[in-house]
């Protein structure tokens, strides 16, 4: 018989990052969190307990909304910040989506708060007729609080909510309004730091 | 209990990854219908087979299900929905309005205020509120896509002209957040001025049509009506037979062959807590008698 030979670090086989410890139940609670957070904008909500490691760039929280929402019905639009083979490798093996090669076909796009600034216009907003083919956009933070201060309105919120995520500047808020001006065709956004999220349905409006 | 066989809340995953997702569009697009690829469920269309998908790809272990039809938590749809989710999600449920934290209803709105902690789930028959008017789905879309309504006020107003005023009593249209027109299930208009700014979230379920919609917590919901024709809701001359209420939406119940009738609160949850608070109605017995003879 051979011996089997003993691996090297260097040529283990590089393994996915792991998914949900329980991935019937811990999707169900990411996705509650998920709806809490785009009925209630602005709200943050703690998504500790659901996955605590993630590949590369992205945040545990960015990686447990890729594993309740993705698969191979939604093509998925990576921004440069986040596109490295470990996240490739998570989602195609966890999820299945295809990785989209233009923004403009994505159901979902992963990226950071400057490149959603920057590319904002490239994603599908909808029909008039199909409002809700839009893309979603998960967009990156380093902080949901401490960054430039906002108050939002609009369903969802009694009154008005204060926003602070990190990377959030006027243009972004600029961009943002002149797309979703057209409502109903519009994008939606959920706002990400390391374990927490915030929903920005494309309904809000900046007040300040 | 439950059953072994199934997944989790009897739906696979992939169901419940594409509802969960129409569910996040609808939230977002308060009032417009997003179609899904609904599933055959093991119910008959009619019977909240809409509902229950929407409950199914909501509900989580911790989750505590209440159903009501017609207001009423021991009709038949109400238990077989309940046994259901207990048997394929081993949820706890209740009866209690504000112990629940998932309710899914037929045809009423709790008359107990509901709060941030609850969703609302409505079995919806026909999402389309101007099918009537308009039986082509790609023109019915096209008229929500531009906002074009007047079919819809021609169809208040012609009840106006012919009746002196407007007697749609059930599924009532309203206009969601300023934008969209929309069915509210068949709730009686009582009901309606409820769903106004309501902390909870309400998601609609149409099965046979395949639509999911929503109304965000804390978004405006307002009635169609006319400035000379204002609306309004359902009155009765007298209280709940039972309880004495006169804020609750009232059924009517034939009691005998000599045309004898009593008006009940259609809540059933809100009837009894009101009798074991000591609230009397002129035909009932005293709360703590009824109890003792079960």
């Amino acid at each position: 018989m051979m011996p089997f030979p003993s691996p090297t670090a260097a040529l283990a086989p590089h393994l996915p990052s792991p998914g949900f410890a329980d991935p019937v139940r811990d999707a169900q609670r990411c996705f509650r969190k998920v709806l809490a957070a785009i009925s209630y904008p602005g709200r943050l909500q703690d998504m500790r307990g659901l996955l605590s490691i993630a590949p590369g760039p992205l945040h545990p929280a960015a990686a447990a909304l890729c594993l309740a929402l993705f698969d191979l019905d939604t093509p998925v639009w990576l921004g440069r910040s986040v596109d490295t083979p470990d996240v490739r490798q998570f989602l195609s093996f966890h999820c299945g989506c295809p990785v989209a090669a233009q923004p403009g076909e994505a159901a979902f796009a992963v990226l950071s708060a400057e490149e959603a600034t920057a590319l904002m216009e490239a994603f599908h907003v909808g029909t008039p007729e199909y409002p809700d083919r839009a893309a979603t956009l998960l967009i990156q933070t380093s902080a949901l609080a401490g960054g430039p201060a906002a108050e939002i309105a609009g369903p969802g919120i009694p009154g008005s909510q204060a926003i602070e995520a990190a990377g959030l500047t006027p243009e972004f808020w600029a961009r943002r309004g002149a797309i979703n001006a057209l409502f109903p065709t519009g994008l939606d956004m959920i706002l990400i730091d390391a374990q927490r999220i915030a929903g920005l349905p494309r309904t809000v409006r900046i007040e300040r | 209990m439950s059953e072994t066989g199934y997944n989790f809340a009897y739906l696979d995953e992939q169901t419940k990854r594409m509802i969960r997702r129409a569910i996040l569009k609808a939230v977002a697009i308060p009032g417009y219908q997003v179609p899904f690829a609904g599933r055959e469920m093991p119910l008959p269309y009619g019977w909240g087979t809409g509902g229950i998908q929407v409950t199914a790809a909501v509900i989580g272990a911790d989750d505590t299900l209440k159903v009501i039809d017609q207001g009423a938590d021991d009709t038949t749809n109400a238990v077989s929905i309940r046994r259901f989710f207990q048997k394929t999600a081993g949820v706890d449920t209740t009866t209690e309005t504000a112990a629940a934290s998932l309710i899914q209803t037929r045809h009423r709105i709790p008359e107990e205020p509901l709060t941030e902690a609850q969703i609302l789930v409505y079995q919806v028959p026909i999402p389309e509120p101007l099918r009537w008017m308009e039986a082509r789905e790609s023109e019915t879309r096209k008229m929500h896509a531009l906002t074009e309504y007047g079919v819809m006020h021609v169809r208040l107003y012609e009840d106006i002209a012919h009746l002196g005023r407007i007697v749609k009593s059930y599924d009532y249209p309203v206009r969601v957040n300023g934008r969209y027109i929309m069915a509210p299930s068949p709730i009686p208009k009582f009901d309606n001025p409820k769903m106004d700014h309501m902390p909870a979230l309400q998601l609609f379920g149409a099965g046979r049509e395949k639509r999911i919609y929503a109304v965000p917590p804390y978004t405006s919901v307002v009635s169609l009506d006319f400035e000379d024709h204002p609306f309004e809701v359902q009155t009765w001359s007298d209280g709940c037979a039972l309880c004495g209420a006169t804020d609750s939406y009232l059924d009517e119940v034939v009691i005998d062959d000599k045309g004898g009738r009593m008006m009940v609160c259609s809540d059933t949850d809100y009837c009894e807590k009101r009798r074991a608070a000591g609230h009397l109605g002129p035909m009932s017995a005293p709360y703590a008698e009824t109890e003792a003879a079960r």
